[in-house]
């Protein structure tokens, strides 16, 4: 008989289960709230009856733009690490 | 999420909550907590969009305004949605 104290939670595996899914909806959630809120300053002016095409294709691209910055400063930073030894020292260099 | 807290602490061992209710409980919680999330997001963009000079009341014109950009969030919203759900697959098509 599992008990729900913090260790027989974690010790349950339906339940281990269900948290990691339900976190990763979670962050999937709230990456399209943030985008949402940044692709809108860009891409929205003045709201009429209907999304139109070309208001449409600039939320597209805001949200693959949007990955594609965060990849790429990941990436940088990776290389910045690996080749100035450290993160802060690389700004401070910049 | 205080309730989250409270539904966890059924007192002394043999707990009457099984996972299964836990995990609706959760999943619950966690659609509440996203539809604020979007309420909270969507009032601030149709208040900057809508409403200039705050008067004493809102107008036809503002309520119309609102309505619209209601929708058009919502517009907005899914295509995030569901431009972000496939560069995910994507991603994981190239893994």
């Amino acid at each position: 008989m599992q008990t729900m104290d913090g260790q027989g939670a974690t010790a349950d595996p339906q339940l281990q289960h269900f948290i990691e899914i339900e976190s990763q909806k979670q962050r999937f959630q709230q990456l399209v709230h943030q985008m949402t809120e940044v692709c809108w300053e860009k891409c929205m002016d003045k709201p009429g009856p209907k999304l139109d095409s070309r208001t449409e294709s600039c939320f597209v691209n805001c949200v693959e733009r949007f990955i594609d910055t965060s990849q790429f400063i990941l990436n940088r930073l990776e290389q910045t690490q690996r080749s100035k030894g450290g993160f802060s020292e690389s700004i401070l260099s910049e | 999420m205080d309730s989250f807290g409270s539904d966890f602490s059924s007192g002394g061992s043999g707990a009457k909550m099984d996972t299964g209710t836990i995990m609706e409980q959760v999943k619950v919680q966690i659609a509440v907590a996203n539809a604020q999330e979007l309420l909270q997001r969507m009032t601030d963009k149709c208040f900057k969009k809508c409403i200039g000079k705050p008067g004493s009341t809102l107008d036809n014109s503002e309520q119309k305004c609102i309505a619209m950009c209601m929708d058009r969030y919502m517009d907005a919203w899914n295509t995030v949605s569901r431009t972000y759900n496939s560069r995910l697959q994507r991603e994981r098509a190239r893994l």
